[in-house]
């Protein structure tokens, strides 16, 4: 057996707690390895991207911030070659280059992590890994000895003891992110992108995420680090990028600048930034859950919950959160337990027996489970609640789209018109279609699964300001959420799951950030 | 927040209807249905002539009937390639049936008995079962053909009742058969289910996104099995249209139908990854395929020739609508 250092190229074979001693002289005037200038980018009806400039410099973290549809995503492709600018020019150590493909852009030494990386379940880790650019024998096959030697050599310097041989389906979703990232490392980069790469980590993961990156600076590498959450900008970042409708409106070192200054570059204005949750006297029980148990997702979980309540749900991810929300909407059966609701004994056996008792869940995969991307708004709207807008069976347009309207203008739904498909909306616009779904069937209970992943700023604050409302309204609320900022600033009560099992109940006077997070990883 | 942003009123439709009316794919498929119609008047002089043009409608108007059904089958996401074997076992009931001295409405209720019963066995294994539905009636097409193979062998069935023949060869009102009445009733239910009814609306969801369906209260299997139902009893009317015109049953019968009414449910627009579609496709596609096969006919073009051309027919229309779109979106140079 060789050891991975012998593959490991300088750096890669220094111990990791000299490694992570390493810190790079400040350089008095630093180049750029990349800089993009004037950079213009239109679309039909839009411009995209408007005179844009923006450098990267080695063994420095560039924060790219900016609301959906700031230009984040269409610079992205323009630097990884996917879309050729309109105008401007980009520069790999101050000399002029064009990335007419893909290909250019990694020849340049430019690799990508995007949100959601395609990877192959059934291809092994090394062959995910080095997917396309094998390395070759002289017969021109591949040589797989070298494959999973560079991949376990390349995993060994995330610090991850993954067996490049194991197929892709056995691993959990934090080690598949590991994968990404090996991947796109593994093509020799100078200059990483990462298109928010933590929207799926919880914290512990984030943690392991930006040991790596530290690890990346140290190497020398340029770093683009694209990111809706603020402390973790702050945590990781050395300089910042402000895009706001297309153009950069502000960049320069973080260091002494305040984040007030940066949501106001970021929006254009300044928003109050505290979660809009007013105290409002709880109700009586409306639902209680005793000792809900699943064959493998969660076991002996029991809360109550009253009416006006946000029940926070929080825990790493797979800790069995989405399951129990899940198996209280009737998508997968529980094996044990029981659930009242207003006192009285329910079973619910599917989604319909679920939304008959008042229960609707807005899921965390709003794409795939929350809504029929490729239908207009009005029908998705209107989709659980048809039996309301028909007449005998038949639909009536006219209550679809008064249906529609209602909850349209209450969320101050932006879209061209509501027979648009969902799909042409933005994140947050989606959310509010999928939740103004929900509150069409006139429910008692909402459960919300990472209501806000995903969504721009100005429409997290929004959709928090209506969470707040519905509460106060006499909804009750069970809401799973990786963010603790959302978590304690949102929630009554919340209840910490840790593999499955419940890790306590806190009270909202109780609750700070470190509580919550030693109940959740096991840390006393 | 300080500064209530201000109500924008959010139109319920774009543009007009005519608008999107024109940029249909059923447009286009009417343009194509008038150029074969006016290619055939110039082709042949015997073309335009309304009892010719009654008997043309005979080329489509059974396999059409199963095509609303599988349309909606199809939009849902599943298939049925069983559907000609269903109307051949439907078809040797009814032909034992008759055997035996059981008058006309017996064997209607048989021919359309034993469409159900299919229909029911390939809905209980796809919808109850929750197996693929492609595999699942292509086993059930072997199987049910078998049958009517085992019973009937190199024999034919014959001797139906006179008063059975009204259903494939009576005439409702001059030129207008039974036949071609029955297919116009049926593409308005149909039409009126799928477009205007929250049955088709959950058809549309179940098709676009199973899962989010499935999310939103919709019972999936139910509305599956409902479908699988519905083609079988279509099968089964088609059986009796069928049977009666040719007055015979034999094993054989309506062999290779299951691909044709495919064809006809993806030229009528149809996607056949589901979610998208509409029986006014179908419609115009069933018109088109009764005209060329017709056309072709009268100018002496041998069957396997005609297969060629609807073949071709079937690629090219689904190939121009996505060769137009990769010119309109190459990047502006």
């Amino acid at each position: 057996m060789t050891s991975p250092a012998d593959f490991l190229p300088g750096i890669f074979s220094l111990p990791v707690y000299l490694m992570n001693q390493i810190t790079l002289p400040e350089p008095m005037s630093e180049t750029p390895l990349l800089e993009m200038r004037g950079i213009s980018k239109s679309f039909p009806g839009v411009k995209a991207l408007n005179d844009v400039n923006i450098a990267l410099f080695p063994g420095r973290v560039t924060a790219l911030i900016g609301e959906n549809g700031a230009g984040k995503s269409t610079l992205v492709k323009i630097l990884t070659g996917i879309y050729e600018s309109d105008e401007g020019e980009v520069q790999v150590d101050g000399k002029p280059v064009v990335f007419a493909n893909a290909q250019d852009a990694i020849d340049f030494g430019v690799t990508a992590i995007h949100q959601e990386t395609v990877l192959f379940d059934e291809l092994s880790v090394a062959e995910n890994i080095f997917l396309g650019h094998a390395p070759k024998t002289r017969l021109g096959m591949v040589d797989w000895k070298a494959v999973n030697a560079r991949a376990l050599a390349l995993l060994h310097s995330l610090e991850s003891n993954i067996d490049p041989r194991v197929r892709l389906k056995d691993l959990s979703i934090a080690q598949r992110h590991l994968v990404a990232i090996a991947r796109a490392l593994s093509v020799d980069a100078r200059i990483v992108i990462m298109d928010e790469p933590t929207a799926a980590l919880s914290r512990k993961e984030v943690d392991d995420l930006f040991q790596i990156v530290k690890r990346l600076k140290a190497q020398g590498k340029a770093i683009l680090f694209i990111s809706h959450k603020f402390d973790e900008v702050y945590e990781i970042a050395d300089h910042y990028a402000v895009f706001r409708d297309g153009k950069a409106v502000g960049s320069g070192a973080l260091a002494g600048v305040g984040q007030d200054e940066i949501v106001k570059l970021m929006v254009g204005r300044s928003i109050e930034h505290a979660f809009p949750k007013v105290d409002i006297p709880l109700g009586e029980t409306v639902l209680s859950v005793e000792n809900y148990t699943h064959p493998t997702e969660f076991r002996d979980i029991s809360f109550a919950l009253r009416k006006g309540e946000i029940f926070g749900i929080y825990g790493l991810v797979g800790a069995g959160r989405s399951e129990i929300c899940q198996s209280l909407f009737g998508v997968t059966k529980p094996s044990g337990g029981t659930l009242q609701l207003d006192g009285n004994e329910i079973v619910i056996g599917s989604p319909s027996d679920a939304i008959k008792a008042g229960i609707v869940y807005v899921p965390e995969e709003r794409g795939r489970h929350g809504a029929v991307l490729q239908l207009p708004i009005y029908q998705n709207i209107s989709l659980p609640s048809l039996t309301r807008t028909s007449r005998s069976g038949f639909l009536r347009a006219a209550e679809e789209f008064a249906l529609a309207r209602k909850y349209a203008e209450r969320f101050d739904l932006r879209a061209a018109a509501l027979s648009v498909p969902v799909g042409t909306l933005s994140g947050g616009n989606q959310q509010k279609v999928v939740i103004g779904k929900w509150l069409a069937t006139q429910p008692k209970i909402l459960i919300l699964d990472e209501p806000t992943k995903g969504i721009d700023i100005g429409s997290k604050a929004a959709v928090h300001a209506f969470i707040s409302e519905l509460a106060g309204e006499g909804l009750s609320i069970i809401m799973v959420s990786s963010e603790l900022p959302e978590v304690l600033g949102m929630s009554d009560r919340v209840l910490v799951m840790r593999e499955g099992l419940s890790a306590g109940i806190f009270e909202r006077s109780h609750l700070n950030a470190e509580i919550l997070v030693r109940a959740a990883t096991g840390n006393a | 927040m300080s500064a209530i942003p201000e109500k924008r009123l959010i139109p319920d439709r774009l543009g007009t209807s005519a608008t999107r009316l024109f940029g249909s794919w059923e447009a286009l498929l009417f343009a194509v249905a008038v150029l074969i119609f006016i290619a055939n008047s110039l082709a042949s002089p015997y073309f335009l002539n309304a009892w010719n043009l009654s008997d043309a409608t005979f080329n489509f108007t059974e396999k059409a009937m199963v095509a609303f059904a599988m349309a909606l089958l199809i939009i849902s996401g599943e298939i049925d390639l069983s559907v000609a074997a269903i109307i051949a076992l439907a078809s040797t009931a009814m032909g034992a049936a008759a055997q035996a001295g059981i008058g006309t409405p017996g064997l209607v209720a048989i021919g359309i008995g034993v469409g159900v019963g299919c229909g029911v066995v390939n809905g209980i294994l796809v919808a109850g079962l929750r197996l693929p539905s492609i595999v699942v009636t292509i086993g059930t097409m072997s199987l049910f053909r078998g049958i009517a193979y085992i019973v009937l062998g190199d024999k034919a069935y014959g001797g139906y009742p006179a008063s059975f023949a009204y259903f494939g060869q009576g005439y409702v009102f001059w030129v207008f058969s039974f036949e071609f009445v029955l297919f116009a009733v049926l593409a308005i239910v149909f039409a009126v289910l799928l477009h205007a009814t929250n049955f088709g609306r959950r058809v549309y969801a179940i098709g676009n996104n199973e899962f989010a369906a499935r999310f939103s209260g919709i019972r999936v299997e139910r509305i599956k099995f409902t479908l699988f139902l519905l083609t079988g009893l279509m099968s089964g009317i088609a059986a009796v249209c069928l049977t009666s015109r040719l007055g015979s049953t034999r094993p054989s019968i309506a062999q290779g139908w299951e691909l044709e009414i495919v064809t006809m449910v993806v030229l009528g627009g149809v996607s056949i990854l589901g979610g998208a579609g509409t029986i006014g496709g179908v419609v115009i596609a069933a018109f088109v395929m009764g005209l060329v096969t017709f056309g072709l006919g009268l100018l002496n073009v041998p069957g396997i020739v005609m297969s060629i051309f609807i073949g071709l027919l079937l690629i090219v229309t689904i190939t121009l609508p996505v060769i137009i779109r990769q010119f309109r979106h190459r990047k502006p140079a």
